[in-house]
Order: C-alpha cells, then structure tokens, then sequence
C-alpha cells in the first residue's frame, strides 16, 4: 500500500504505454484479409457511402460484416463510413447523420424497423439510395429500402431444428446471449418449429465464465437436454466447457462461426453449424449501392437476397477453415 | 465500528466513559454482514425448496464459481467502497488485463508468465492513475472512472482490432508459459467427483485477507476513517491520499487477476466483453451491507453478497423459470436482499435504544 515514489511508478506505465505501442506496429503482421493490392480495381469511383449497424461494440460477428464492407468498398473504389448504435433512436439518427453529409448511399441494418422508418424514408426522399441487410427481412420494403441481403432468421432456426430433428434430437436447448434481442428470439423461435422439444435459456454474453456457469447449471437441472443451440460463434466455445464441467452427453449446434468454432467443427465436437455468411452481407451491401448508382442495377429484383442459412460440417469445413482463420467467414 | 474508534479523539474525547454497552446479541445485529447472511440463508432455503437440482453438492460449486468471479474483485470495490470511492472502470479492466496478456505474448512471441507481469504492471498503472486523478483534482471518483471505464473500453477495442485484424484476441493454448498460467490461474481440481475451481478457493483467501485488513490492522482504521469523513481522517494524521490510491491500485490488481482467470480458463477474449459487470460488484458489496456513502462496511459481507448474486443468478436457472423474467427475477432478490438487510440492522438500532 506504501506509495512513496509516484514518479518511479508513473516512469513505469510510460515505459509500458511504449511497450504497448511497439507491439501494436511490429507485431501486428497479420495481412489484411484479401487485400494485398488485388482489391481497388475500380480507382476512384468517388461515391462515399455510409454503413449503419446495430452493432454492439467488439463482437467478432459485426466485425465480418464490417471486413466484407470494407472490401466492397476498396473493390468498388468508394469510401466507406462505418457507423453503429445497439439503441434504436440512435441508430436512426446515426442515418441521419448520413443524410445530412450527403452520402452517395446508405446501408442499414433493421433491427428495428419502425424506429427506423422515418430516417430510411428520409434517406428516399433525398434522392440517396438505401438498402438493408442482416436484420428486417420483413418489413425493409414498408420502411423504403430498394434492396435486402441477409438471413431469414426463423428459416435459419427452423433449418437447425429440422436437421437435429432428423439426427434424433428430443430435447434441445437454446441459448439467448443477449436479452431482447428479435433477431436472436426469432431464431430460437425456428428452432423450436423443427424441433418442438426446444427450451431457450438467456445468459450473459458480456462475461464467459457466466455463460459457462449459467450452462453448466442448466445441464445439471435438466439432464434430458440432448443438443445445445448456440447463437454466436464465441459462446458455442463457451458451452464446449460447461458440457465437459457437467459431463453432458448433449451434442452441440452453433450459429455463426469464428476460428475456434471453425476448428471444434473440424474435431468433431460441434456437429454443425448455421452460417448466415456476415461478410458477404457486408460485401453485398455496399456493391449493390455501387451497382445501383452506376448501373441502375437491382439485385434480388424485388426479393430479399438470402446469404444463408449455409451449413458449416464435416463435410465442407476444411474448405471453409481457411477463411474463417482469415475474418471473412 | 472502526471508524467511531479513529474519530473518538476529534469529536468526543471522554466518549469512551459513556459508552452504550451492547450485549452479544445486538453487537452481531450491528455487524454490517449480518443481514445479507439472513437474506443468504432465506434465499438459499427457498432454492432447495423450488429447484430439486439445486440440492446437489455439484450445483453448489458451480453456485461458488460463479460468485468467485463476481466476488474476487468485488472484494477490493468493497473495500474501496468503504473508502468512499466508487470505479467504474473495475468491469472493463478485467478485459483489459486478459488482452494485455494476450496480445503482447502472441504478437512479441514472448513467454505468456512475462505478458501476465507486464500486464499487472499497465493494470497497477491504471489503479494508480484513477488513484491519483481523484485526488488530484478532487473530482467524483464516479465521473474519473467512468471517464477510465470508456477509455479501456475503447482502448479494448482499438487496439485488439489493429494488432489482430480482428475483434478477439489469438487463441493463446500453444504457447510458452500456459500451462503454468493455466494451472496458477485457471486450475480446477476434483474431489468426491466434485470440480473446484482454484478461483473459489483464491476468493475465500482473499475475503479472510482482506477481513483481517479491515479489523485488525492499522490499514484497516485507516480506510474507515478516510470512507467516514476523510477531512477529519487527515486531521488526525491518517495518509487519506496514499491510502485511497492504494484501494484503487487494489481494485485494478483484483481485476487483473480476474483477467488472468478469463483469459487462461477461456484461451481467448472478445474484446467487447466485461462491460456491466462493474455494476455487478458494486450490487455485490451493497447487498453485503457495505454503504454507498463510505465508512461502513466489511469484506466477509460483499462475500455474501457476491454469493447471493452468484445462488440467484443460477438458482433460477436450476429451478427451470422461464429465461424471460431472469432479469426481473434477479432484480427482486436483489432488492429483497437489500430489504432484509435493512430490517435486521433496524431490529438492532431500536433494541439498542430501549
């Protein structure tokens, strides 16, 4: 507790800050995803476009969608702005925000599709062409997007639950990572269609060692559970470790995937998985706009383009380990 | 307690000759602990009468594990509480310390036991700078925190995204140095069939350490003093700056060694995580009775609250509730804790008087 010397201690934090900093500049060589000089084939095409998501910060999800817009971005030779809120009201003034610095185009996730209405039919009426993707299947035409690219939640989770149907399943548990979400209940929702035995259970998706406890609990209460359903690459990692802390026999499902789920799918230890593909969501987002700006292009012609649900196992993972060990899958 | 004792010669130099004399049954109703280890015991009665698998040896480690990694750094925000200061950063920098380690061994190529001291040195740092700014400046400790809380968060972020390309930090089981952190940090061991974890156990040490600090120890007087009202706690020669940056550097040290725990029994961290969990230790030691104004407080009672979160949080699971009312649930408990342990402290306020 003896605090004599301030300075020798500050001294130190510097030398580490200096630490910190060398790491981050000679350490950091991991090539960019893709890039390499191939990317910005078209120049400048002088568009700037804005991106708005719904994105809670630092989740490995949101940053495959991002890495797909911005490589769209360099291929297509635009600038990209890269914004998000999880809170609705922010959102919709982060588009806004858009709207006002005269972007070229906008691309928005619609998560809440009618907080969002009025700034999307604010983006039409100033002439900028906008487009959802990932969330808001049903509803992006009524609020005025051209265009939608994504995943059809509940088809998604009705796709899982009919496959672990088809593979025995009885009593499959579905985990929630984050309360409220729609997109999120929608899915375990599809489940639930397919396998009719299914029971959601909410952890805390902030902290790991919750998840794991709040599983492991769960299996224990309930030793009839006999597939896990995860909604996002880390936590499928995390019930990994609460079936072996509870020695459950249950076999594991996820959605989503990042290098370890890519690898726990290799080793046969998660059966598969339901990618909804986010980095062609981003990729689609913003080439779409480029497309529609220069050539008056409509993809999906009227329809929601599907970038999933993808089945990731066995069968195909040692094609698609490489990319998820990338980002871009 | 402890703080009328430390004040007794500023305010009333001859209070000790009139002294109230409590029997033994009010002085343990006056203890800060007492109500939150009755709302423990009704809380933990009324689960093993609702949730069957709550009844088992096996739930009541995993009950243990899940409050030992609420309760170790709500340890040291207990402490800082009866110091009279809150840290909001507390949440983020148990993330922090986890990709600290992380990041600078992958990338350096360096012994991940060097990444974890250079680690505790940046979190010591941290502990330390909070410290300082709040007296310094003599602003809220509540606003210089949030302040830390959203630059690591950000920092969290950034820095993970550059180094790695990515929002996690690398897988780091192959490397040099994990098992020896592991075991250390991470390491579980079974008994009877039973897993428990090392973090159970480094909690309940840490709850005795820091109980015997706040008691029986020089130190201990001294955060009282400064937490009751630290003008007077500097007019009697008490070190109030030393020992206020000393609780924060405590703080951070908890935090980093919560971080160490993640990140070796997880391998890896997404760098948005920890966010909230301040609030969950700062619940922690306001269920185990310690106040939001300072002063008064002890460590055994942010245990109980730490476990009373940790039988809630999972008593509900084990009772199979329907997951929607899970925070609602939470909530109620909580207060109701809270309740109780006013309750009891009020039973032994009115006996003292009549």
């Amino acid at each position: 507790m003896k605090l004599t010397t301030p300075r020798k201690i500050l001294g130190a934090g510097a030398l580490v800050a200096v630490f910190a900093l060398t790491a981050c500049s000679g350490g950091g060589a991991q090539p960019e995803a893709g890039g390499d000089g191939s990317g910005g084939g078209g120049g400048d095409s002088g568009y700037t476009f804005a991106m708005v998501t719904h994105e809670t910060p630092g989740d490995t999800f949101w940053d495959k969608i991002r890495a797909g817009a911005e490589q769209a971005a360099k291929d297509t030779g635009a600038k990209l702005q890269y914004s998000n809120d999880p809170a609705a009201d922010k959102q919709a003034q982060l588009i806004q925000t858009a709207i006002d610095s005269d972007v070229d185009g906008i691309a928005t996730t619609l998560a809440t599709p009618d907080a969002l209405a009025s700034s999307v039919q604010a983006a039409g009426e100033a002439g900028i062409p906008i487009v959802g993707f990932n969330s808001g299947i049903d509803q992006y035409k009524d609020v005025g997007a051209l265009m939608y690219f994504g995943s059809d939640e509940t088809l998604a989770g009705r796709t899982a639950g009919e496959r672990i149907t088809e593979d025995g399943g009885k009593h499959p548990l579905c985990v929630i990572q984050a309360a409220g979400s729609v997109a999120l209940e929608a899915r375990c929702a599809g489940v639930k269609e397919g396998a009719p035995g299914t029971e959601n259970i909410q952890v805390n998706g902030a902290d790991d060692s919750a998840v794991v406890a709040s599983l492991q609990a769960k299996l224990q209460q309930d030793p009839s559970i006999d597939y896990i359903v995860t909604l996002g690459a880390p936590i499928a990692i995390d019930a990994l470790d609460a079936m072996e802390q509870s020695g459950s026999e249950a076999k594991l499902v996820t959605f989503d995937l990042n290098v370890d789920a890519a690898q726990a799918i290799k080793d046969g230890e998660i059966e598969f998985s339901i990618d909804q593909q986010p980095y062609v969501q981003g990729y689609l987002a913003v080439t779409s706009l480029y497309l529609n700006l220069k050539n008056g292009n409509d993809i999906g012609g009227g329809q929601p383009v599907l970038t999933g649900p993808s089945f990731v196992d066995s069968t195909n993972i040692d094609t698609i380990l490489p990319f998820a060990e990338n980002n871009t899958r | 307690m402890s703080q009328a004792t430390t004040q007794a010669p500023v305010s009333a130099p001859h209070e000790s000759s009139n002294r109230v004399k409590l029997g033994w049954s009010n002085r343990i109703l006056a203890r800060p602990e007492v109500g939150a280890a009755v709302a423990a015991v009704l809380i933990f009665i009324f689960f093993l009468v609702v949730a069957p698998s709550f009844r088992s040896p096996d739930a009541l480690f995993t009950v243990l594990y899940q409050a030992s990694t609420i309760g170790i750094v709500a340890v040291a925000v207990g402490l800082l509480m009866i110091g009279g200061e809150f840290d909001l950063s507390a949440g983020v920098i148990v993330t922090s310390a986890g990709l600290f380690n992380a990041l600078f061994s992958y990338y350096l190529g360096i012994n991940l036991i060097v990444g974890a001291v250079v680690s505790l040195v940046f979190c010591l740092f941290v502990g330390f700078v909070n410290g300082y700014l709040v007296m310094r400046t003599g602003i809220p400790s509540f606003l210089i925190t949030l302040g830390s809380f959203f630059i690591l968060q950000g920092v969290n972020l950034g820095v993970t995204k550059l180094v790695t390309g990515a929002v996690a930090s690398p897988n780091i089981s192959q490397m040099d140095g994990y098992d020896l952190m592991h075991t250390i940090f991470a390491g579980s061991f079974r008994i009877g069939g039973i897993t428990i974890w090392n973090s159970v156990i480094y909690w309940l040490l840490l709850v005795a350490l820091a109980a015997w600090v706040l008691q029986r120890t020089r130190i201990g007087n001294w955060i009282y003093a400064v937490g009751g009202n630290d003008a007077s706690a500097r007019a009697v020669g008490v070190p109030v700056m030393r020992v206020k940056i000393g609780l924060f550097i405590t703080v951070s040290f908890l935090g980093w060694f919560v971080g160490m725990h993640t990140l070796y029994r997880f391998n890896t961290l997404q760098a948005g995580n920890g966010v909230g969990n301040e609030f969950l230790y700062i619940i922690a030691a306001v269920v185990g009775g310690t106040l939001l104004t300072g002063g008064f407080g002890n460590a055994i009672g942010v245990a109980i609250g730490a476990f009373i979160f940790g039988m809630t949080s999972l008593g509900i699971v084990y009772a199979g509730w329907d997951p929607n009312w899970f925070r609602a649930f939470l909530g109620v408990m909580l207060v109701l804790a809270v309740l109780v342990n006013l309750y009891v402290k009020k039973l032994s306020t009115t006996r003292k008087v009549g």
